[in-house]
């Protein structure tokens, strides 16, 4: 296991070291972000509606027995943008995007690809990883903060107009206790770190993958689960740091 | 061939291996402009561990490895980038990028090697792949195209930046008889064209005789034979005639070698059944 | 996919990236209540600061007038020093005193700003005069218990001010104050008085 946190540090290493394409070569990141962030969308929109839905109606259910109900706004919005909206993001991103860059390295390997491109002298690293690491690491904040806004309507959605919440007081309880520097900046720093950690594991697993049928199934498998135990992990680490008082 | 001309590839007592396994030995070769370099041995004679040391991919145990008179390696960076980009390789199956179409494969080397206009660009493509006589299929996905057609992208996908040292390997590998004709003569022409080198990684001794101007035999570890087609042709040698007729017993068994490991196989089995 | 349609989607969805964090720092977050006007530092003594924490608003007569910008120890005095930003365009008079509420029962602490009637004004770089602690709890629950002890006389006498008597000393204010009942509500009435003018 040593060795194998030694040789992540060092693809880290190579691909940072590398990160020159994303201004020579700024096609290639694009591309890259739009395969991993826009084919996403879907996913994230969907699940951030669905969560700010069951945070509306849970949070209300449990306001209500203190006769807060008119605090729900500022429980949605402080429990997505702190930690749901990057965290649930991340684990979509590592199963969703996570995979598909696993098997894709994966197979690109075991398809000599890549062997052919260091034999016609192109870098496979600055060519094929480094434009998804970048990729990645551009997407996942995007996502994120996605998320949170669809599931703070989403949860308004419940709250106002199903439930009949006053909406004054559902955005005005929000806007007083959920601070741009502390919550939503803390957030989006969250879902940058995660971005860097859940894509590097992503193309780590590919890129060590053996190349065949069973040995990209368990590269991707070990991609989601590696990724979402650290992404897990970090959320402690971060939040821990940033919310201490 | 032009008589005085440097070699373009040359192997010097050169082994090869992979880890504590030695594949290689005692391997001395020399391929010159012009030439079709056949090399060829049964399977797992490590024929593309040759391919890799000339490429630079895999580094010598002891010799030298001399391409374009420069040791490989002692290449490293920008050095080892110029040499590569001398070199085609045609990889077995074709190894195209699934993710872009024939036109952009081809162009690959192109765009990642020169800043030529993209009119060139396409131009210069299309001039190859209709060397290869696919022009008209440029705007084909990969996954569209059969074998024999993934092949001749791949080829000209080596040749479009008009290297000196074309490298294939195993291009015969489960053709039907008509692509396996094209293939022969697109090596045999592009040489001729290029006034490049091939080496031609097979073990395919109907096709590539006619067109070899060398032949190379590895087995066992070691280089068995080497001389013109006609040479080995009327070569006496057992294993080489068995392998050159394709004779199935010979100098190589056509049993598999008894091993301890079998025998405690066998009885386990046998135990189990009556048990 | 061409490249220029695979730069519009990209282009869409950095878009769609940043409407989100927009609609995030301003409608959810308190960004719109920034205020980038110029202020003036004042600062200020109180014995406890309560929960008051950096960034709660100054507010006079309910608006929000300015915001903490920093709390700290005073270790000679052993008061809580208060650094208050208050805007430029709002003077207030020198003997203004500066009080730190609850908004509601149990929410958020501020300071409330009550202006005196001094012709000169609070400079930056001056100091409020007078400045009424946060209330505790356990405070405002002990003076009540001997309030009501109080009123019982001492017909149950002893038992009855004995639980008072402790509570009372725990609180830190000599009991006497007359008529702590009504203080209760309004204890930024009395204060102003002796303990605390410097």
């Amino acid at each position: 296991m040593i060795t194998g946190l030694g040789a992540f540090a060092r693809l880290f290493g190579a691909i940072v070291a590398r990160s020159s394409v994303l201004w020579r070569r700024p096609r290639l990141t694009a591309q890259q972000v739009h395969f991993i962030g826009n084919h996403s969308l879907l996913i994230i929109g969907v699940s951030g509606l669905f969560v700010g839905f069951v945070l509306g109606l849970q949070g209300y259910y449990t306001l209500n027995r203190y006769g807060s109900e008119e605090a729900l706004g500022l429980l949605v919005a402080l429990s997505l943008t702190r930690e749901l909206g990057p965290v649930v993001t991340a684990l979509l991103f590592a199963g969703r995007a996570g995979t598909s860059l696993t098997a894709e390295i994966g197979l690109m390997k075991a398809g000599e690809q890549i062997s052919a491109m260091e034999v016609m002298a192109v870098d496979p690293v600055r060519r094929v990883l480094a434009p998804r690491f970048w990729g990645g690491v551009i997407a996942m904040p995007v996502l994120a903060a996605v998320f949170s806004m669809v599931g703070i309507i989403g949860g308004w959605f419940v709250g106002v107009m199903l439930i009949g919440i006053d909406p004054g007081a559902f955005w005005s309880q929000m806007q007083g206790g959920v601070d741009v520097i502390k919550d939503v900046l803390n957030g989006v720093i969250k879902s940058v770190v995660f971005g860097v950690v859940v894509t590097l594991i992503a193309l780590y697993q590919g890129w060590t993958a053996q190349p065949t049928p069973e040995g990209v199934s368990r590269a991707t498998t070990r991609t989601v689960v590696n990724g979402a135990l650290a992404v897990l992990g970090l959320d402690f680490l971060l939040t821990a740091l940033m919310f201490a008082n | 061939m032009t008589p005085p001309s440097t070699p373009i590839v040359t192997f010097d007592g050169v082994s090869l291996g992979y880890g504590d396994f030695t594949v290689l030995s005692g391997i001395d070769l020399q391929v010159l402009p012009g030439q079709v370099v056949a090399m060829m041995g049964g399977s797992g004679s490590g024929k593309t561990t040759l391919l890799r040391a000339t490429t630079g991919q895999l580094l010598a145990r002891s010799g030298t490895v001399r391409v374009f008179g420069e040791d490989i390696a002692t290449l490293h960076g920008e050095a080892l980038r110029k040499a590569r980009q001398r070199m085609g390789v045609l990889f077995q199956g074709g190894a195209l990028f699934t993710d872009l179409d024939v036109f952009e494969n081809v162009a690959f080397p192109l765009r990642e090697h020169t800043r030529i206009s993209e009119a060139q660009i396409l131009e210069r493509v299309l001039d190859k792949l209709q060397a290869v006589g696919l022009r008209r299929a440029a705007h084909l996905r990969i996954s569209e195209i059969s074998g024999g057609m993934a092949r001749r992208v791949a080829l000209a996908r080596a040749i479009v930046l008009e290297p000196n040292l074309i490298l294939y390997d195993e291009p015969f590998a489960g053709l039907d008889p008509i692509s396996l004709g094209i293939t022969a003569q697109l090596i045999r022409n592009m040489t001729d064209q290029l006034g490049c080198a091939s080496i031609l990684i097979t073990h395919d001794v109907a096709e590539s005789f006619p067109i070899a101007d060398q032949v190379y035999l590895i087995g066992q570890g070691r280089l068995l034979a080497h001389g013109t087609p006609d040479d080995l042709s009327a070569s006496k040698d057992d294993y080489l005639q068995q392998f050159l007729q394709g004779r199935p017993d010979g100098p190589i068994g056509f049993h598999y070698p008894l091993t301890p490991a079998f025998e405690r196989w066998l009885a386990g089995r046998r135990g189990a059944i009556s048990a | 996919m061409t490249r220029e349609r695979t730069d519009f989607w990209v282009g869409l969805f950095i878009l769609l990236g940043l409407i989100a964090l927009v609609f995030l720092a301003l409608r959810a977050g308190n960004m719109s209540s920034f205020s980038f006007a110029p202020t003036y530092r004042v600062a200020a003594h109180f014995d406890n600061v309560g929960g008051l924490k950096v960034r709660a608003p100054i507010k006079s007569s309910g608006v929000v007038v300015g915001r903490v910008a920093a709390i700290g120890f005073d270790n000679k005095r052993f008061q809580a020093t208060v650094d208050m930003d208050l805007e430029r365009q709002y003077q207030f008079p020198d003997d203004t005193s500066a009080s730190i509420l609850t908004s509601g029962l149990l929410g958020e602490q501020y300071i409330g700003l009550t202006p005196g009637g001094d012709d000169k004004s609070l400079k930056d770089g001056g100091e409020i005069q007078f400045t009424q602690s946060a209330v505790v709890l356990e405070d405002l629950i002990s003076k009540f218990l001997y309030n009501s002890a109080e009123k019982q006389g001492s017909a149950p006498g002893s038992p009855a001010s004995n639980p008072a008597a402790p509570a009372a000393s725990a609180a830190g204010k000599p009991p006497g104050q007359g008529a702590p009942a009504a203080a209760v509500v309004q204890p930024g009435a009395a204060a102003p008085a002796a303990p605390h003018a410097q």
